[in-house]
């Protein structure tokens, strides 16, 4: 039977009193060997989730940073293809962790999205997430993913209604939802908004799914104060950032 | 049901056409989307909101545009009369505007307090600057920083009317840059904030609502093609970059099945050398900035770096609309390059005492190649989407490269 890793993630963290650990990195960046070896470091740091992160030429939807790793990404001959490939190594070591493939939809719509379920599923990638992918359009890609029992994380917005967030959260499996605490880019922000813990608490009692916090996350206090209101947090820029400037992706 | 019927089904305005077309955006962007929607459609059926929209179009932007005939280029070329549809003459200098007053009235009304835009060449920057300070709003255009530099007359321009340019240079430093920043800006403002798209591109309802606003050219040439030849013409042609000129005309036509459509692309320095703008001709289905479209781009699903003497065609990808308009042959899209282009602006300065926009010249090339088959009975129309004022340094400079 195909493991759950998601799900699983979730459930070990909870068992241990904490949230699930979710880190991003853009496969590809600082190099590609790099970036392999960086999914290792947050592994051990204590990531549960590491998002696979593949490089577009045109990420209208993240900040600086990511924007950085993506260009230098792509520089160093980045692909979806390859950051499959990587992914596929890296199941062989690290057999427990999840992972999720975390693109914009053209790279994979022009990879073809059957194709690409395939490829996924022998990857070993658990679960998928598409910036640029909203509940009206993402059953194209649904309908490939899903026989292959790849997940599929949608994001939830600071002005996602309740109505909405229970429909995103329909029929998923192996999933979470990724919940963007501001409206905005990717990045770092040194404050979270004040209402974030009731946005959680309200999104959590709508939803059968783990629920995650993401984008501004990038220390040890934010995430801690985020677990006390949701299942787990995602921490991208902070991780990429440390990795650019030749340091340890982890949390200060 | 097939599936774009299903897909419509339910909502108030077309969101795909055929398999083009969408929403695909940030999850942040769906609410605004809808908002706007739901403003779009209200304000579409007041009477108050189209009489206010009439009365700008006709008091401020200098509407109707005149069609006028041709005389001299069409006997020269020997055969079919061809008429320009003057959208040049518009306050501002091009179609860009008709697009602008319509978006403004409705950012008003939806009670948002500052307008963005992108914008290729400039001429939809202007545009957006120019209603933005008629109604008193403050104005923010993202330029990417080479059209900033080959089009800099526009950006005096922009500057002078209020508004703060945003030279982008990230990417490829051109129109699809600028658009991935506007958007960036959107999503982080998107309370406040109305996002003015100056083609008939990007996520539903951009590309029906472009098209509305931009009708008014078709609904226009049609009417004075009939009173003043009495007959439709043969063939209605525009250039194509997003697509909203092209779109405009001929949604006037659409229900002319006699009248041959036709969009031109931009060929760059050919469809052979991978330096060119065209995305119909030379792209495949693709997903960017919030549509499916016809996109150029590498094997890998990345976007590519295109290429035009025009900044205002220079674009990856074209309007949804014109994707399924060439699938099901209504229109046709074909390729003028940059030296066609050149030598068809020419030849409207000289004949007709007329400088076009370096994108319109694609248009007018076209009818060019297309004139002389045609008997002196047919009849090309031609939008003219804009004037070429801010193109003199880019004819210039082509000119002196390429020894002309």
């Amino acid at each position: 039977m195909k493991r759950c890793r998601i799900t699983e993630a979730f459930r070990k963290a909870k068992a241990e009193s904490r949230g699930a650990f979710t880190a991003y990195l853009t496969m590809g960046c600082p190099t590609p060997e790099a970036g392999e070896k960086a999914v290792g470091d947050v592994i051990a740091a204590g990531a549960d989730i590491v998002e696979i992160g593949v490089p577009f030429s045109d990420p209208f939807a993240d900040g600086g940073v990511i924007r950085s790793a993506s260009y230098e990404a792509i520089r160093h001959g980045m692909t979806l293809e390859k950051s499959l490939a990587a992914a596929k190594r890296l199941r062989e070591r690290h057999p427990d962790t999840g992972f999720v493939l975390f693109s914009y939809y053209n790279p994979i719509f022009s990879f073809g999205t059957g194709r690409f379920a395939d490829a996924a599923a022998d990857a070993g990638i658990d679960a998928v997430l598409v910036v640029d992918l909203p509940l009206e359009e993402r059953g194209e890609l649904l309908q490939a993913l899903s026989p292959k029992g790849i997940g599929y994380i949608p994001l939830i917005a600071p002005n996602t209604p309740l109505e909405r967030v229970k429909e995103i959260g329909e029929g998923l499996e192996n999933s979470f939802l990724y919940v963007m605490t501001v409206k905005g880019t990717t990045g770092e922000r040194t404050s979270l908004p004040e209402d974030l813990a009731a946005r959680l608490e309200e999104i959590r009692s709508v939803s059968h799914l783990p629920v995650a916090a993401g984008f501004g996350i990038s220390t040890k206090a934010q995430a801690e104060e985020i677990s006390r209101h949701a299942d787990g947090y995602i921490v991208g820029s902070a991780l990429v950032k440390k990795l650019m400037r030749g340091e340890k992706p982890c949390l200060s | 049901m097939p599936e774009t019927a299903r897909k419509n089904k339910g909502n108030t305005m077309k969101k795909h056409y055929g398999q083009y077309g969408g929403q695909y955006v940030a999850e942040t962007l769906v609410a605004p989307l809808k908002e706007l929607e739901a403003a779009y459609v209200e304000a579409k059926a007041d009477p108050a909101f189209q009489r206010e929209f009439g009365e700008i179009l006709r008091e401020y932007v200098g509407r109707e545009s005149p069609l006028t005939y041709a005389r001299r280029l069409s006997e020269h070329l020997g055969g079919a009369k061809i008429l320009l549809k003057r959208e040049d003459l518009n306050h501002t200098g091009a179609h860009k505007i008709n697009n602008t007053v319509g978006q403004a009235l409705l950012a008003r009304r939806m009670g948002k307090k500052r307008l963005i835009a992108e914008t290729g060449a400039g001429m939809h920057g202007v545009a957006t600057a120019t209603v933005a300070a008629l109604f008193g709003m403050p104005c923010d255009v993202y330029m990417g920083a080479i059209d900033v530099e080959r089009q800099s007359p526009n950006v005096e321009r922009m500057k002078m009317l209020g508004a703060r340019i945003h030279a982008v240079s990230e990417g490829s430093a051109t129109l699809k840059d600028a658009m991935n920043e506007a958007l960036r800006d959107w999503v982080s403002n998107c309370d406040d904030t109305f996002y003015v798209i100056g083609t008939a591109a990007g996520p539903a309802p951009y590309p029906e609502m472009v098209k509305d606003f931009q009708s008014v050219i078709g609904a226009e040439a049609r009417r004075q093609c009939l009173e003043k030849f009495s007959r439709l013409p043969d063939e209605a042609i525009a250039c194509v970059g997003g697509g909203s000129n092209a779109i405009g005309l001929f949604a006037g036509f659409m229900g002319d099945k006699e009248v041959k459509l036709v969009g031109v692309e931009a060929g760059g320095k050919g469809l052979e050398s991978g330096e060119h703008a065209a995305s119909i001709n030379g792209g495949r289905p693709g997903v960017l900035h919030g549509a499916k479209t016809m996109l150029l781009e590498t094997a890998d699903g990345n976007i590519l770096d295109t290429y035009s003497v025009s900044a205002g065609l220079d674009y990856p990808g074209v309007g949804p609309e014109h994707c399924f308009l060439h699938d099901t042959g209504r229109a046709e899209y074909t390729v003028i390059t940059d030296d066609e282009a050149i030598a068809a602006f020419d030849m409207l300065c000289r004949f007709e005492g007329i400088i076009p926009a370096l994108e319109s010249s694609h248009a007018v090339a076209e009818a060019i190649k297309r004139a002389p088959s045609l008997g002196k009975d047919g009849i090309i129309l031609v939008n003219l989407s804009g004037r070429g004022d801010k193109d003199m340094q880019s004819v210039t400079l082509y000119k002196e490269r390429n020894s002309i």
